[in-house]
C-alpha cells in the first residue's frame, strides 16, 4: 500500500496452486503405504455411561482383524491443553463422557471389517444420568462428569479492572442485554486422519494437523519418547480452522495399534465422527451490562458469561478467557468486569474455532452496543465512532495496541455501504442495514503450553548453482497460503524472485519449530523468522558479491535477483546465482536461520496471557438485509468488509481469507447449529442436516482495505485469518434490528426467530 | 449385468470394465464397492476426494459421460461399462485446462480439497454453455460445498475461464 515492494504485496499465484487444481496434491487420507492396516475407533453410544466390562474376543475373531484394544493397551496419562486441565484419555477408563466418546479400537486388512469388528465388539454399560444443559449443570441434582471439578465447573473466570459499579453509578444511561449462541462445528471439507508407523523405536506420524510441533510434543509425552523419536508430517490440510489443531486420539490409538501389529496403521474419520469429535464452537448465555454517559461515551461494561464446554477441557479454557478477553479492543472504556463460567456436559467437547471463543460474544455486545445507541437517539456509526478504539493505546485488561485502523474501517465502511444517505433518506420497507466491529490478535503472545522455545523458526537453503532456494519452516499450510506469504516474505528479505523459491513445510524431521496454524499467527511469527532468515541470506550474498566486484557491501543492493551499487549505475551487476555459485565453491551451503519470540506481554492477574498478542488486526463489517414480514426471510442484499491489516503480503490470499471468514461467520449467523436430541446423541452430524452456505446462499461482498503500519509485524503486516469472523453475527442481527425493529437474541437468526418476534411486537402494539 | 465370479468361500464378486480418463480398467469388485473407492484404491486416483460419502459434499465429484455426478452415490458394479473423467484427466498433458489455470490466477482455491469437485463442475457447465451467467455458474457448484473461500474467487475464476471480465476487488 504505502510502500512498494519488489515481491511482497502482489498476487502472487499460490505456490500449491497447481498441485491443487490437478488433484495432484496428496492428503493425509491419500497416502498408502506397503503392508498398510486400517484403524478405527469405536464410539460411546451414551452420552452419560459407567463401562462395566469390555469383551472383544467375538472382534477378534473376525478374519482380517489384526488387533483390537482398549484403554488397558494405552497409556492412562491424561492430556489436554494445560497441566491443570488435563483431562482426556486415549481411549475411556471407567466412564464415557458423550455420545461417540472413544472406547475401544481396532486395525484391520481393510475399512469394511474395521466396521464389522466395531460392531462386534461387546461393551456393557451401567447409562448414568447424561448433563446436558449447560445453564443447569451446576445444579445440586445433576451428576459431577470429572471427580476434580465441582458442580461441572470446568473454568471460572472473575476479572475486573478499574471499577465498574462506580461507574455505572455515574452513568447517564444503564442498560443489560442478554443473548445468547448456539453450537457450531468448523466443518473442514476433508475429514480427520492419521496415518502411525511405528518401527525400530521410531514414531512417525502423518496427521491432518494445525501443529506438527504440538502433536509431536503431545505424543511424545503420552509415550514417554524422546521428541527427536517422534516424527510428525502434516501433508497438505484440508482445512482446520481451530478443529484439527488438538490430537483427536486417531494419532495415539493408531501409534499403539502400529506398535502391535507391526504395520503402518491409517486411522480416520467418517463425517459423523468428526461432528461426535467436535472441538468447535462454545454455544453460550451472555449478559451484557454497560453504562454510558449522555454523549453514548462507554464508562464500564460488565460482561458475565456461562458456556457450554462439552464433556473435556479440550482448548475450551482459552476459549473462555478469550470469550471476554477480546470484547475491550474495538472500543475504549476504562473500567471493565468479566465473570464466565466454562461448563461440563455430557455433549462433545468445544475448543478454538475460528475467531476463537469471540463471535459469540462479539455478537452479543454489537448488538447491546445498538441497544444503547438507539435508546439514546444516536446514529449506531457516531456511537461506534465515539468510542472507537485509537493507535497506540493499551486496553483495560492490559494489552498493547500499536496500530489500530478502527475509526478509518468505521468511515469507509460507511462509504461504500453508503451508511449516510441510506440514515437521511430511508431504506424501503423491509429493508435494514447494520455495522458490526471486530479484532483479533496476530498470535497468541504466550506459547500453546508452557515451553521457553522460541514461538517460530526456519532455515533458508540455496541450491548450490543458485538457481533455487528452499524455505524450512515447522509453520502449517492448512489452506490459508501460509506457504505462499512465507515465501513471498523470503523472496523479498533476500532480494530474491518468489518464482524460484520452493518450500518445505510442516515435517518436525526436515523442519526446524513452528508452533504452527493457529491464533492467526504465521504471517507474523513465522513471518518475523523468515525475514530475519532472508535477510542473512542477502547479507552473505552482499558479503560475496562485494568480493567479487571490489565494492563495499553497504553499497550493494539485490532486488529481485539482481545485485547492484546504489552509488555506481554503470557497474555492470551480477546476478544472484552466479554469486551463490561462487559463495557455494569458495564457503560452501548458502543457509540461513531465523527464529522469533514476542516481547514479554500482558498484566499480572490471573489470566492475564490469553488475548496478549505482539499486534492487533481490526475490521468493520456493514451489511443490508431484506426482510420477509410474511415468513421473516432473510434476504442479504449486501455484505462489506473493511479491515485494518497493516502491509498486505499478498492481496489475493488475503481478500480469499475475508471472503472465507465472512461465509463462515454468516452460516453460523443464518443456519449452522449442531442439535442433539434428549439423551445427547446428534441429530444432525451430516452435511444435510448440519447446513452451510452453498454459492447460491452466499451474498455479494465487497472487500476494501486501510492503510496502516504494524511495528511489531514483518514490513507492518497483521492478521487476517480469523478477525473477520467477529463483527459478523452481530453485524446482521443489527440489520435486523434496523429493518423491523425488532432483536433476535438468540443465534442462528433463522426466519422463524424473525418471524416470532415480528408477530410478538405486533401483538404488543395491538395491545396498546 | 457385469460377470458374476464366486469365490471359494461363496461370496460373489463381480467383473466390471470401466473406462477413466481414456483408459479402460478391467477389475473385479465386491457389490457393495463404491466407484470413489474404486477410483482411489483400485486406481489410485486418488483426486476424487471422499469428504461425508452421503452425496452431501461433493468433494468426490467426476464426470459420467461428461454430467457431473458423486462418485460416492454409485456403485463400481453399476458403473460397469461407462466412461468417467476425474480430476486427473482434466489436465492430462504438462497443459493445464483454462478453469484450473484461472483457479490458480484468482486464488479460487485454499484448502484445495473440494477443488477437485469443483474444477469438474465447472468444466462440466462450461462444455455446454460456453458463457454462462453468474446466476447459472452458482447453481452448477451449488452442489459442491467449499468451506474456505465464501465461493466468491470460485465464481470469479469460472467467468473468467470462460472469457468475461471480472471487475478487480
Amino acid at each position: 500500500m504505502s510502500k512498494e515492494y519488489a515481491v511482497i504485496g502482489k498476487g502472487k499465484r499460490r505456490y500449491d496452486g497447481r498441485e491443487k487444481v490437478t488433484g495432484a496434491a496428496k492428503y493425509c487420507g491419500d497416502l498408502k503405504f506397503p503392508n498398510m492396516l486400517y484403524g478405527k475407533m469405536l464410539g460411546s453410544p451414551y452420552a452419560h455411561a459407567k463401562i462395566l466390562s469390555i469383551d472383544t474376543s467375538e472382534a477378534e475373531k473376525i478374519p482380517g482383524v489384526k488387533a483390537v484394544i482398549t484403554a488397558k493397551d494405552v497409556p492412562s496419562l491424561t492430556y489436554g491443553i494445560s497441566p491443570a486441565r488435563w483431562d482426556e484419555n486415549c481411549l475411556c477408563i471407567e466412564k464415557a463422557l458423550f455420545v461417540g466418546d472413544k472406547v475401544a479400537a481396532v486395525a484391520c486388512v481393510d475399512e469394511e471389517t474395521c466396521y464389522k469388528a466395531l460392531a462386534a465388539i461387546k461393551i456393557e454399560y451401567e447409562v448414568l444420568k447424561p448433563v446436558l444443559d449447560y445453564r443447569t449443570a451446576d445444579a445440586e441434582d445433576m451428576p459431577q462428569l470429572h471427580e476434580k471439578y465441582a458442580r461441572n465447573i470446568n473454568t471460572e473466570i472473575h476479572q475486573e479492572f478499574g471499577d465498574v459499579e462506580k461507574a455505572f453509578k455515574e452513568a447517564y444511561y444503564v442498560r443489560t442485554d442478554t443473548f445468547a449462541g448456539q453450537r457450531a462445528y468448523q466443518c473442514p471439507i476433508e475429514p480427520h486422519s492419521a496415518i502411525c508407523i511405528w518401527k525400530d523405536n521410531k514414531l512417525t506420524v502423518y496427521s491432518s494437523t494445525q501443529s506438527v510441533h504440538y502433536f509431536q510434543h503431545y505424543i511424545a509425552r503420552e509415550f514417554g519418547l524422546p521428541m527427536g523419536d517422534v516424527r510428525v508430517i502434516a501433508p497438505y490440510v484440508g482445512g482446520g480452522f481451530g478443529g484439527k489443531l488438538e490430537p483427536t486420539g486417531l494419532e495415539f490409538n493408531g501409534s499403539v495399534l502400529s506398535r502391535i501389529t507391526g504395520r503402518p496403521v491409517k486411522m480416520f474419520y467418517d463425517r459423523q465422527e468428526m461432528f461426535q469429535h467436535n472441538r468447535g464452537r462454545h454455544q453460550g448465555t451472555y449478559i451484557i451490562t454497560t453504562g454510558v454517559d449522555k454523549d453514548g461515551k462507554i464508562l464500564g461494561c460488565h460482561c458475565d458469561f456461562r458456556t457450554d464446554g462439552g464433556a473435556y477441557t479440550s482448548l475450551g479454557i482459552a476459549s473462555a478467557y478469550y470469550a471476554g478477553a477480546l470484547l475491550p479492543l474495538t472500543y475504549e472504556f476504562d473500567n471493565y468486569k468479566f465473570d464466565n463460567y466454562r461448563m461440563y456436559t455430557n455433549l462433545p467437547a468445544c475448543g478454538a474455532h475460528r475467531g476463537h471463543g469471540a463471535p459469540q460474544p462479539k455478537y452479543a455486545f454489537e448488538s447491546h452496543m445498538d441497544n444503547i445507541a438507539k435508546e439514546l437517539g444516536i446514529d449506531p456509526l457516531d456511537f461506534r465512532l465515539k468510542n472507537a478504539r485509537r493507535p497506540n493505546t493499551v486496553t483495560p485488561n492490559a494489552f498493547i495496541i500499536n496500530s489500530c485502523g478502527m475509526k478509518d474501517c468505521l468511515e469507509k465502511a460507511a462509504e461504500l455501504s453508503q451508511w449516510r444517505d441510506k440514515k437521511k433518506n430511508g431504506l424501503p420497507k423491509g429493508r435494514g442495514i447494520g455495522l458490526g466491529t471486530g479484532s483479533f490478535v496476530t498470535g497468541a503472545g504466550y506459547p500453546i503450553y508452557r515451553t521457553d522455545l522460541p514461538h517460530a523458526s526456519c532455515m533458508i537453503r540455496v541450491h548450490e548453482d543458485g538457481t533455487s532456494a528452499t524455505l524450512y519452516s515447522g509453520s502449517v499450510d492448512i489452506g490459508q497460503g501460509s506457504n505462499t506469504v512465507l515465501l513471498q516474505m523470503a523472496a523479498e528479505a533476500m532480494g530474491y524472485r518468489y518464482e524460484n523459491m520452493k518450500m518445505v513445510s510442516s515435517d518436525t524431521e526436515t523442519c526446524p519449530l513452528d508452533f504452527g496454524a493457529y491464533a492467526s499467527r504465521q504471517t507474523l511469527m513465522s513471518g518475523s523468522a523468515v525475514k530475519q532468515a532472508g535477510e542473512d541470506i542477502k547479507r552473505q550474498i552482499l558479503d560475496m558479491a562485494s568480493n567479487m566486484l571490489g565494492l563495499p557491501p553497504e553499497d550493494l543492493d539485490c532486488v529481485l535477483g539482481k545485485i547492484f551499487s546504489k552509488s555506481r549505475p554503470k557497474v555492470e551487476p551480477l546476478t544472484f546465482e552466479e554469486v551463490a555459485r561462487r559463495f557455494f565453491v569458495l564457503r560452501g551451503p548458502v543457509i540461513a536461520k531465523g527464529v522469533y519470540t514476542p516481547p514479554r506481554l500482558g498484566g499480572t492477574y490471573k489470566g492475564a496471557p490469553v488475548g496478549t498478542s505482539p499486534a492487533y488486526s481490526f475490521c468493520v463489517q456493514a451489511a443490508e438485509v431484506q426482510i420477509d414480514e410474511e415468513t421473516g426471510q432473510i434476504g442479504v442484499v449486501q455484505a462489506w468488509d473493511v479491515h485494518d491489516v497493516g502491509q498486505v503480503i499478498n492481496p489475493v490470499t488475503l481478500h480469499g481469507q475475508v471472503h472465507g471468514a465472512l461465509f463462515m461467520g454468516l452460516g453460523e449467523t443464518l443456519m449452522e447449529e449442531v442439535k442433539f436430541d434428549d439423551k445427547g446423541k446428534l441429530l444432525n452430524g451430516n452435511l444435510g442436516g448440519y447446513l452451510m452456505l452453498t454459492a447460491l446462499d452466499m451474498p455479494p461482498v465487497k472487500n476494501a482495505l486501510v492503510d496502516t503500519y504494524e511495528p511489531a509485524g514483518p514490513w507492518g503486516a497483521k492478521e487476517v485469518g480469523e478477525g473477520a469472523t467477529n463483527p459478523t453475527i452481530g453485524c446482521f442481527r443489527n440489520a435486523i434490528f434496523d429493518a423491523m425493529g425488532v432483536s433476535v437474541n438468540t443465534v442462528p437468526l433463522t426466519p422463524e426467530k424473525v418471524w416470532r418476534a415480528l408477530k410478538e411486537k405486533n401483538e404488543k402494539s395491538e395491545a396498546k | 449385468m457385469s460377470n458374476v465370479i464366486i469365490d471359494r468361500a461363496g461370496n460373489k464378486r463381480y467383473l466390471v470394465n470401466i473406462t477413466v480418463n481414456g483408459d479402460s480398467y478391467e477389475k473385479i469388485v465386491k457389490g457393495n464397492s463404491l466407484l470413489v473407492n474404486f477410483l482411489r484404491d483400485e486406481l489410485d486416483l486418488t483426486g476424487t476426494k471422499r469428504g461425508c460419502e452421503l452425496g452431501d459434499c461433493g468433494s468426490c465429484t467426476v464426470l459420467m459421460g461428461g454430467k457431473p455426478i458423486n462418485s460416492c452415490l454409485m456403485l463400481a458394479v453399476e458403473a460397469d461399462g461407462l466412461e468417467f473423467t476425474t480430476i486427473e484427466g482434466v489436465a492430462s498433458t504438462n497443459e493445464i485446462d483454462p478453469i484450473q489455470d484461472m483457479f490458480i490466477e484468482y486464488g479460487a482455491m485454499q484448502c484445495g480439497y473440494c477443488t477437485p469437485g469443483m474444477v469438474l463442475s465447472a468444466k462440466a457447465l462450461l462444455t455446454k454453455n460456453p458463457k454462462p451467467t453468474e446466476l447459472e455458474v452458482r447453481t452448477a457448484i451449488s452442489g459442491n460445498l467449499c468451506r474456505c473461500t465464501g465461493y466468491v474467487n470460485i465464481v470469479k475464476a469460472i467467468l473468467a475461464a470462460s472469457g468475461q471480465e471480472i471487475p478487480a476487488e
